[in-house]
C-alpha cells in the first residue's frame, strides 16, 4: 500500500491548495508484476514455437516420426527431476521467507543440480538423435521439435546462470528485501519452465509416441 | 485568419476529388472485360457508396464544426463541460454499426460467389451456366521470372504467352518453382497466390476478345518487375486455330519466335533456371506428368515426389513404429490430399522414376 | 594439423568486396556521413562535451532525456527513410519505355525495402514509444518509470538496432524482400547474402528494446498513478498508452519467434519455411502478420491519445465521451488480434475464413469511427483555437477517414482480390499511417515541444511545414488510388505502359513536396532554438492544458514533482486551476531518485556486435561477444547502489527559482 501522509495540520491546512498534493508519496515496487509481464511474454514465444510444432509436427518428410525415435524413460527421468527442482525451489522460498540464508542456499544448490541433470540428459539425446540423422535439419517435425523442447532448454541454461549468479548476491549481500525480490523472480521464471515442459512432455511426446 | 487559410486551402483540394474520381472510372479495375472482374468491380462500388453515407457527412461536419465553433466565432455556443449525451452515443456507435452489419453481409455473399476455387455458375450477368460445366484447364507455374502455361487438354504449353477462348469457363491451376508469386490478370478476375509446392485454383471467364496484360503481384526478387505477360481472348474459331499453329510449330503474327518443340523433364530443367525479360515461347507438345512432378517437386529424376512423402507420413501416424520407408500402396492413398483448406497437393497417378 | 584459416576466424564471409566502391550513390552517401559525423565529433571535441554527452544523455535514466533521444532518433532515421521514398518516387517517375532510370532493380529493391523497415522500426516506432516515455510519467503525476535502467537499456537497443540497419548501407547490402521479408524469397536459397541477416538482426535487437518498453510503461501505468487516479480518472493519452503496450507485451514475443526461426533457416538448415523437406511457408505470412497487425495498432492508438489531448485542450472543452473513448480503445486492442489474415485473403484460405476475417476487419471499424465522432462532439460548442497541434488534428480527421474508408473496402475479400499489393493497398496504408500516425506524432510534437525545452516553436515554418505536408500527401498519394485502379502492382521499378506516367509525376512532385514540409520542420527547429527567448514558455502552462503535465515547469525539474499530486477527476489539472490551486512554496524534502548507469548502452553495444558477427558469420566473435554481454548483464545485478538522494536544499533552491520566474511574469 502506498504511504500517504498528509500535510500538517496548523498554517498549512488552512490552504486549500494542500488537498491537491500529498507531501511524501512512495510507489509501489513494480518488479514482481514486470517480471511476470515479461514472462507472459515469453510464453508468447513458446505457444509460437507450439503452434509451430501443431502444424510441422507430422511433416516427417519421410524420415523417422516420434514413436520411432523418443525415448519415454528418459523422458520421464528428465520430467522428474525437472519437477522435482521446482519443489526444491519451493522450499528454498519457504526457507527465504522464515529469513534462513543457509538452508535457501542449499536448496538453491540443489535445484540447480536438478536443473543441470536435466540439461545433461536433454544433450545426451539430442546428440543420439542427431547421430542417428534424426537432427534438426531431418524434416519440418525435426525442425519443429528441436527448436521447441531446444528453447526450453535454453531457457533452463540461463537459469541455472541467474540461479548460480543469485547465491552469490545471496551470499554476499543475504536475504535482503532487493534478494526478496529477485529470488521471487527467479521462482516465477522456474515454475513457469516446469509449465511449458509439461506441455512439451504432453503434447510433443506423449501423443508423438502413444497412438 | 488561420482558419480562413484552413478554408481555402481545404476549398482547393476539394475540387481535386472529381478528377480523380471520373479518372477512377475508366480503369482496368473498373471496366474489366471478365465477369468475375465485373462483380468485383461492382462490388467495389457497391462497398464504397455504403461507406461514403458515413463519409461525407462526416467530413462535412469536421469542416463546418472547425468553421463554426472557432474562437473567433463569440456568436457560437459554448458549453465547456458538456461531454456526455446517451442518444449521441447510442447514434455514434449504432450508424456504423448498420453499414458494418450491411457490408458484412455483403461481404459474406460476395466472398462466397467469388471465391476463386468455386466453379462458375454464370458468364455474365445475363447468362447462367451449371457448375458442372467442364472448364478449359491451364496449368500454371511461375517460375523465376517468367510464366510457364500448360494446357492439358490441347497438349501445348507456353512461357509467357496466354491464350483462352472467349465465353469458356477456365479453371486455372497454379503453382510456383521456387518462391511465392501471385497470378493476376486485372481484366480477368482477382489475383491468387502461386506457392512452391502447392496448388491453387482460380475460376474465370473472359467475355470479350482483345489483349490484356498479366503479371506477378507478389514481388520475387531481381526479375520480378518484367515477370509480365501478355493474356489473348480470342473467339473459339480463333483459339483452335492458335492451338493447331502451335502444335505444327507455325505461329502468325508479330511476336512469333521459332517454336521450341516439345517441353519434357529435360526442356523444364532448363527453363527453370533463373532468368529475366524472356522472349515468348512456345511447346508444341508437352510430358503429360510434367506438371504433376512440378507440383510435387519431384522433376529431377530419382527426387521423391512430395505427395508420396506426405502419403507415407500419414500413413506413418496410423501406423507408428511400422517401417514409414515402405512405399504407400497404390489406391491406398486419397486422390487428392489437402494440405490447408484451399490448397492441395495433387497426387499423381504413378510414381515418375 | 588442422588447418586454421585465420582470415575466416577473424572476418567471417566479410571481405573487400562487401564494400560498394562501384557505387557512385553509396559512396557519395558515405561521404556526406563521414563529413558530418566528423564535423559532430569535432563540435563535441571542441566545446570539451563528451563527458557531458556521456553522463547527461548516454548514461541518463530520466524519461525526459530518454523520451527526448527516442524522438532523435525517430526524426533522423525519418531523413533515411524518406531519402528512400525521394528515390523511389524519381525512379517511377522516369522508368519508361527505353528509360530504365536510375536504379537497377538490385537497388531499387533494397530501397524499397529498407524504407518499410526504416520507417516502420525506427521512425514511427521509436517517435511513438518517445512520446510515450516522456509524457505518461508526467501525466500520471509520477517521477520517472516503473523501471528507469531498462528504460534507457530499451531506448540504446533500438538505436543499435537502427544502426546495424544503416551500417549495411556501406558494409554488405540491405535484404531485397519487401520489410515483412517473406520466405521462400528470404531463405538461404533464394537470399543466400548477407541482406536477409542484416534485417533479422536489426529487428530482433529493436525488438527486444520494444517489448521491455512495453513491459516498463505498463508496469509504471499499473503500479505508479498518483493518488487517486483510478483508471477512469486517467488522461485519455495515458489510456491509450496502456492498451499500446499490452499491444507491445502480446506481439513483439511473436517477431522475435518468427524472425528466430527464419534465422534457424538460414543459418542452420532447418525445414520452417522451406519448400522441402516438411516446411511451411504459410506458417511465416500467418504469424508475422500476427505480429503485424496488432504492430500497426501500436502506431495509431498514441496518436489517438495526442489528438484527444489536444481537441480537449484547443476547444476548451472536456473531451467528449471519455468512456465510450476508453472502451474504444480496448476493443481496438482486442480485436486487434482477430484480423490479422486480412493481410493475405489471395493466399487462398477458403471462402469462410475470408469472410470470417474480412468481418472483423469491419467490426474494428466501429470503435474507431466512434473515436472520430467523440472528437468531432469535443469541437461542437467548443471554443477552437487553431495552434499548430490542432490543424494537424483537423488534417488528420479528413484524411484518416478515407485512409479508413479505403481500408474497410480492401476488408471485402473479393474486392481485394483485385487491390491486394496494388498501389491501391500502398495509397491506403500510407493514408492512414501518415495521415494518422506522422501527423499525429507532428501535432504531438508541437504539443508538448514547450514542456521537453521550454520554448514553444515557431509558428510560421510550423504552418509551412504543414502545408506543404498536407498538400504535398494528396498528390503524393491519391495518384497511387487511381493507378492501383489501373491496374499496377507494387515493387515495381520500370514501366511499359505510358499512360501511367503523368500519375507518377504527380506522385513524384507530391513527394517534393512532402520533402519541403520536412526542410521547414527543421527550419521550424531551428528558427525556434534561435528565438527561444522570444517563444520561452515561462508558466509551464502554455495551452491552457488540462492533464498533469502542465503543472510543471517547462522543461519540468529530474524529479518531476516536488510533491506527489493528489486527483479528484479527470483533467486534473484544469480541475487543480478551477479551484484555486497554488503551488506549495515550503517545506520541500529529500527526493529518491535512480543513478545513471553505462550498462544499458554497454551491453546494446555488444548486442550490435554480435549481432554484426552473426550477419558475417564471424563465429568467434559471435560468441566472445555473447559470453561478453552475459558477463556484463551479471557484472549489472551486482550493483546493489542504484539511487540517491536529491537533497532538500537542491529541491528548495530548483523550486524557489520557479517561484521566482512565476512572480516576475504574473
Amino acid at each position: 500500500m502506498p504511504e500517504i501522509t498528509y500535510p500538517d495540520a496548523g498554517a498549512a491546512s488552512a490552504d486549500p491548495s494542500t488537498r491537491f498534493y500529498v507531501r511524501e508519496h512512495h510507489p509501489e515496487h513494480g518488479t514482481l508484476l514486470g517480471f511476470w509481464l515479461y514472462l507472459m511474454s515469453d510464453c508468447l514465444v513458446f505457444a509460437c514455437l507450439f503452434a509451430t510444432y501443431a502444424v510441422l509436427g507430422r511433416n516427417y518428410a519421410g524420415g523417422p516420426t516420434g514413436a520411432e525415435l523418443f525415448d519415454l524413460p528418459l523422458v520421464a527421468v528428465n520430467t522428474a527431476l525437472l519437477l522435482l527442482s521446482s519443489i526444491t525451489y519451493g522450499f528454498a522460498m519457504l526457507e527465504m521467507q522464515k529469513g534462513k540464508l543457509r538452508p535457501v542456499l542449499i536448496w538453491l544448490a540443489i535445484t540447480g543440480l536438478l536443473g543441470a541433470g536435466f540439461l545433461g540428459l536433454e544433450l545426451y539425446e539430442f546428440a543420439h538423435l542427431i547421430g542417428e540423422g534424426a537432427g534438426p535439419q531431418r524434416s519440418g517435425f525435426l525442425t519443429a521439435f528441436f527448436a521447441l523442447v531446444g528453447t526450453h532448454g535454453l531457457h533452463v541454461c540461463f537459469g541455472i546462470i541467474w540461479l548460480v549468479t543469485l547465491m552469490f548476491q545471496l551470499g554476499k549481500h543475504g536475504l535482503t528485501p532487493e534478494n526478496g525480490r529477485r529470488l521471487m523472480c527467479l521462482s516465477m521464471f522456474w515454475h513457469f519452465l516446469d509449465v511449458i515442459w509439461i506441455g512439451v512432455f504432453t503434447f510433443v511426446y506423449l501423443m508423438g509416441v502413444l497412438p | 485568419m488561420t482558419s480562413l487559410l484552413a478554408r481555402r486551402g481545404l476549398r482547393l483540394l476539394i475540387p481535386f476529388l472529381p478528377v480523380l474520381l471520373l479518372s477512377a472510372c475508366n480503369t482496368v479495375v473498373m471496366k474489366p472485360s471478365g465477369d468475375i472482374a465485373a462483380q468485383q468491380a461492382n462490388l467495389i462500388v457497391v462497398s464504397t457508396v455504403l461507406m461514403l453515407l458515413i463519409i461525407v457527412p462526416v467530413i462535412a461536419l469536421i469542416i463546418l464544426f472547425a468553421w463554426r465553433y472557432r474562437k473567433n466565432n463569440t456568436a457560437a455556443t459554448y458549453t465547456p463541460d458538456w461531454d456526455h449525451s446517451t442518444r449521441l452515443e447510442l447514434v455514434i456507435w449504432g450508424a456504423p454499426l448498420l453499414i458494418v452489419i450491411a457490408l458484412g453481409l455483403i461481404t459474406w455473399i460476395s466472398t462466397h460467389v467469388l471465391d476463386p476455387y468455386r466453379p462458375l455458375q454464370r458468364l455474365d450477368a445475363a447468362r447462367p451456366i451449371s457448375m458442372d460445366t467442364k472448364p478449359m484447364i491451364v496449368e500454371v507455374v511461375a517460375l523465376d521470372w517468367k510464366w510457364l502455361f500448360i494446357y492439358p487438354e490441347q497438349g501445348i504449353a507456353t512461357v509467357n504467352e496466354l491464350v483462352a477462348p472467349i465465353d469458356v469457363p477456365i479453371r486455372f491451376k497454379i503453382t510456383a518453382s521456387t518462391v511465392m508469386n501471385s497470378f493476376f490478370i486485372p481484366a480477368l478476375a482477382g489475383q491468387i497466390y502461386a506457392m512452391p509446392g502447392m496448388q491453387t485454383t482460380l475460376n474465370a471467364v473472359i467475355n470479350k476478345p482483345g489483349i490484356y496484360e498479366g503479371f506477378s503481384a507478389n514481388y520475387s526478387g531481381a526479375g520480378f518487375t518484367d515477370m509480365r505477360f501478355k493474356f489473348h481472348g480470342k473467339d473459339q474459331a480463333g483459339f483452335d486455330a492458335w492451338v493447331k499453329s502451335v502444335k505444327a510449330g507455325t505461329v502468325a503474327g508479330a511476336s512469333a519466335s521459332p517454336a521450341a518443340g516439345a517441353l519434357d523433364r529435360g526442356v523444364y530443367l532448363e527453363l527453370e533456371k533463373p532468368s529475366e525479360r524472356e522472349a515468348v515461347r512456345r511447346y508444341s507438345s508437352v510430358a503429360g506428368d510434367l506438371y504433376n512432378a512440378i507440383l510435387n517437386r519431384c522433376v529431377v529424376p530419382g527426387t521423391p515426389c512430395m505427395n508420396e512423402t506426405m502419403a507415407a507420413d500419414a500413413h506413418a501416424n496410423h501406423h507408428p513404429g511400422a517401417d514409414t520407408k515402405a512405399t504407400v500402396p497404390a489406391g491406398s492413398a486419397p486422390d487428392e490430399i489437402r494440405t490447408t483448406p484451399s490448397t492441395s497437393v495433387r497426387k499423381s497417378p504413378h510414381a515418375p522414376i | 594439423m588442422p588447418q586454421f584459416d585465420l582470415t575466416k576466424l577473424l572476418f567471417g564471409r566479410l571481405s573487400w568486396e562487401s564494400i560498394p566502391f562501384h557505387d557512385p550513390i553509396l559512396l557519395g552517401t558515405f561521404a556526406m556521413v563521414a563529413l558530418g559525423g566528423a564535423g559532430m565529433i569535432g563540435a563535441l571535441t571542441y566545446f570539451g562535451q563528451w563527458g557531458g554527452l556521456w553522463r547527461n544523455w548516454i548514461t541518463s535514466i530520466d524519461h525526459k532525456k530518454i523520451g527526448i533521444m527516442y524522438m532523435i532518433l525517430g526524426l533522423v532515421m525519418l531523413m533515411r527513410g524518406f531519402a528512400d521514398a525521394l528515390m523511389m518516387r524519381a525512379q517511377q517517375a522516369m522508368a519508361f519505355g527505353d528509360n530504365a532510370g536510375f536504379l537497377p532493380p538490385h537497388h531499387y529493391d533494397q530501397i524499397f525495402t529498407a524504407h518499410g523497415v526504416i520507417m516502420i522500426f525506427f521512425v514511427a516506432m521509436p517517435l511513438v514509444t518517445g512520446l510515450m516515455n516522456y509524457v505518461v510519467p508526467l501525466q500520471i503525476g509520477a517521477r520517472d518509470v516503473a523501471f528507469p535502467f531498462l528504460n534507457n537499456f530499451s531506448f540504446w537497443m533500438t538505436a543499435f538496432g537502427g544502426g546495424l540497419t544503416m551500417v549495411s548501407l556501406f558494409i554488405g547490402e540491405f535484404a531485397r524482400t519487401g520489410w515483412l521479408a517473406y520466405p521462400p524469397l528470404s531463405g538461404i536459397l533464394a537470399s543466400p547474402d548477407v541482406g536477409v541477416d542484416y534485417y533479422i538482426w536489426s529487428l530482433q535487437i529493436a525488438g527486444v528494446g520494444t517489448l521491455l518498453s512495453g513491459v516498463n510503461l505498463l508496469a509504471t501505468i499499473v503500479k505508479m498513478r498518483a493518488p487517486g487516479m483510478s483508471l477512469m480518472k486517467m488522461p485519455i493519452f495515458t489510456w491509450t498508452a496502456l492498451c499500446t503496450n499490452v499491444l507491445i507485451v502480446a506481439a513483439f514475443p511473436v517477431l522475435t519467434a518468427v524472425l528466430g526461426m527464419l534465422s534457424m533457416d538460414r543459418m542452420l538448415g532447418t525445414h520452417f519455411f522451406t519448400n522441402d523437406m516438411g516446411g511451411n511457408a504459410m506458417m511465416y505470412v500467418n504469424l508475422i502478420w500476427i505480429w503485424g497487425h496488432p504492430e500497426v495498432y501500436i502506431l495509431i492508438l498514441p496518436a489517438f491519445g495526442i489528438f484527444s489531448e489536444v481537441v480537449a485542450t484547443f476547444c476548451s472543452k472536456r473531451l467528449f465521451g471519455y468512456t465510450s473513448m476508453v472502451y474504444a480503445t480496448v476493443v481496438i486492442t482486442i480485436l486487434s488480434y482477430l484480423v490479422w489474415l486480412h493481410h493475405f485473403f489471395t493466399m487462398g484460405s477458403g471462402a469462410s475464413v475470408n469472410s470470417f476475417f474480412g468481418i472483423t476487419t469491419m467490426i474494428i471499424s466501429i470503435p474507431t469511427g466512434a473515436k472520430i465522432f467523440n472528437w468531432l462532439f469535443t469541437m461542437y460548442r467548443g471554443r477552437i483555437r487553431f495552434e499548430l497541434p490542432m490543424m494537424w488534428t483537423i488534417a488528420f480527421m479528413i484524411t484518416f477517414v478515407i485512409g479508413g474508408m479505403t481500408g474497410v473496402l480492401l476488408a471485402v475479400p473479393a474486392a481485394d482480390f483485385v487491390l491486394h499489393n496494388s498501389l491501391f493497398l500502398i495509397a491506403h496504408f500510407h493514408n492512414v499511417i501518415i495521415g494518422g500516425v506522422l501527423f499525429g506524432l507532428f501535432a504531438g510534437i508541437n504539443f508538448w515541444f514547450p514542456k521537453a525545452f521550454g520554448y514553444k516553436l515557431d509558428d510560421f515554418w510550423g504552418k509551412c511545414s504543414f502545408w506543404f505536408w498536407v498538400v504535398g500527401f494528396y498528390l503524393a498519394f491519391m495518384p497511387l488510388y487511381v493507378l492501383g485502379l489501373m491496374g499496377v502492382t507494387r515493387r515495381v521499378s520500370r514501366f511499359e505502359d505510358p499512360s501511367l506516367q503523368i500519375w507518377f509525376i504527380v506522385a513524384a512532385f507530391g513527394a517534393f513536396l512532402v520533402l519541403l514540409g520536412i526542410a521547414s520542420m527543421l527550419m521550424q527547429f531551428y528558427v525556434s532554438y534561435r528565438n527561444r527567448d522570444a517563444l520561452r514558455d515561462v508558466t509551464g502552462d502554455p495551452w491552457g492544458g488540462r492533464t498533469l503535465e502542465w503543472s510543471t515547469s517547462s522543461p519540468p525539474p529530474d524529479y518531476n514533482f516536488a510533491f506527489t499530486p493528489r486527483v479528484y477527476d479527470n483533467d486534473s489539472w484544469a480541475d487543480m486551476k478551477a479551484s484555486g490551486y497554488q503551488r506549495p512554496r515550503s517545506g520541500f524534502m529529500a527526493i529518491h531518485m535512480p543513478k545513471n548507469t553505462g550498462a544499458g548502452f554497454v551491453i546494446a553495444a555488444l548486442s550490435a556486435l554480435v549481432g554484426f558477427a552473426l550477419v558475417w558469420q564471424i563465429w568467434l566473435i559471435a560468441g566472445l561477444g555473447m559470453i561478453a554481454m552475459i558477463a556484463a548483464v551479471i557484472v549489472h545485478t551486482f550493483n546493489y547502489k542504484r539511487d540517491y538522494y536529491i537533497s532538500a536544499d537542491e529541491v528548495t533552491r530548483t523550486e524557489d527559482s520557479r517561484t521566482r520566474l512565476l512572480d516576475a511574469h504574473a
